[in-house]
């Protein structure tokens, strides 16, 4: 599929720049002239997204996050983080609702629903040991289906 | 972030601001906590009017609260969020752990 933007960045895991990759989808999207809701939609996807890789990815080590940003035909945007953390052993569980590896830390479990809920679709592909890449899309100027039924 | 307590009403009043995601709740979580403990309120009141930007960490932070404040018997008010901020904590199911409500807007007070 043709490209008609892209904007790739990678980051220290470090907590100070959850709020670096919101900023970067912000300016990102905005040629995009996106409603106020998609734009807070898609701040909180990436914030989720970048959150999992530094907390439950890299959990307390160093290491890299990559993010890629994407404007596709017809509106589309695409999302893609990518960290070389731990994994995950089994990627079902890590997207039920209220599931959490880290309760003691106030974490809700509810970032996936989250990114779900926020986007038209999630891709998660992660090799215990080795690391998780999440793609996710949505398409701007049209109610995306799971908010339209509330 | 402001933290004040009010002696008459037991409430806790805590006018949360800027953006809530992992990295900024962790302070506020520390804060909030050692007021908790310090007054023992009977409610504690979330005031969102100030805050720009929450992520499912700022839903975490209320869980955490409201396993320290059931056994105490005390209440969380989710007080003015804004409508992105609204549609988490319903998505979250938070109605059923807090009140939320919006305030009188200052200018309908005669």
């Amino acid at each position: 599929m043709k490209i008609l933007n892209e904007f790739k960045c990678s980051f220290q895991a470090q907590s100070a720049n959850e709020a670096l990759a919101r900023a970067a989808v912000s300016a990102f999207l905005i040629p995009a002239d996106p409603t106020a809701q998609e734009l807070a939609d898609l701040r909180t996807v990436i914030s989720e997204a970048v959150t999992n890789a530094i907390v439950h990815g890299y959990r307390g080590t160093t290491g890299t996050v990559a993010v890629c940003l994407r404007m596709l035909p017809d509106r589309v945007i695409y999302i893609r983080v990518t960290d070389k953390g731990c994994g995950i052993p089994d990627v079902e569980k890590a997207m039920e609702p209220l599931y959490t590896s880290a309760p003691e830390e106030d974490r809700a479990g509810l970032g996936f629903a989250i990114m779900q809920t926020f986007t038209d679709s999630l891709h998660v592909r992660s090799v215990p040991g080795q690391g998780t890449v999440l793609t996710m899309r949505r398409r701007l100027g049209v109610q995306n289906a799971e908010e339209s039924a509330d | 972030m402001q933290i004040y307590y009010d002696t008459q009403t037991a409430e806790l009043h805590v006018r949360l601001d800027g953006e809530i995601d992992h990295h900024s709740s962790i302070p506020m979580r520390a804060e909030i906590d050692a007021a908790i403990y310090a007054h023992l309120p009977h409610t504690v009141i979330l005031d969102f009017s100030e805050v720009s930007f929450m992520d499912s960490s700022g839903i975490g932070l209320i869980m955490g609260r409201y396993k320290i404040l059931q056994p105490l018997g005390c209440s969380i008010i989710l007080q003015d969020p804004a409508p992105h901020i609204s549609r988490i904590l319903r998505l979250a199911g938070m109605e059923r752990m807090a009140s939320i409500r919006q305030s009188v807007p200052k200018e309908a007070i005669k």
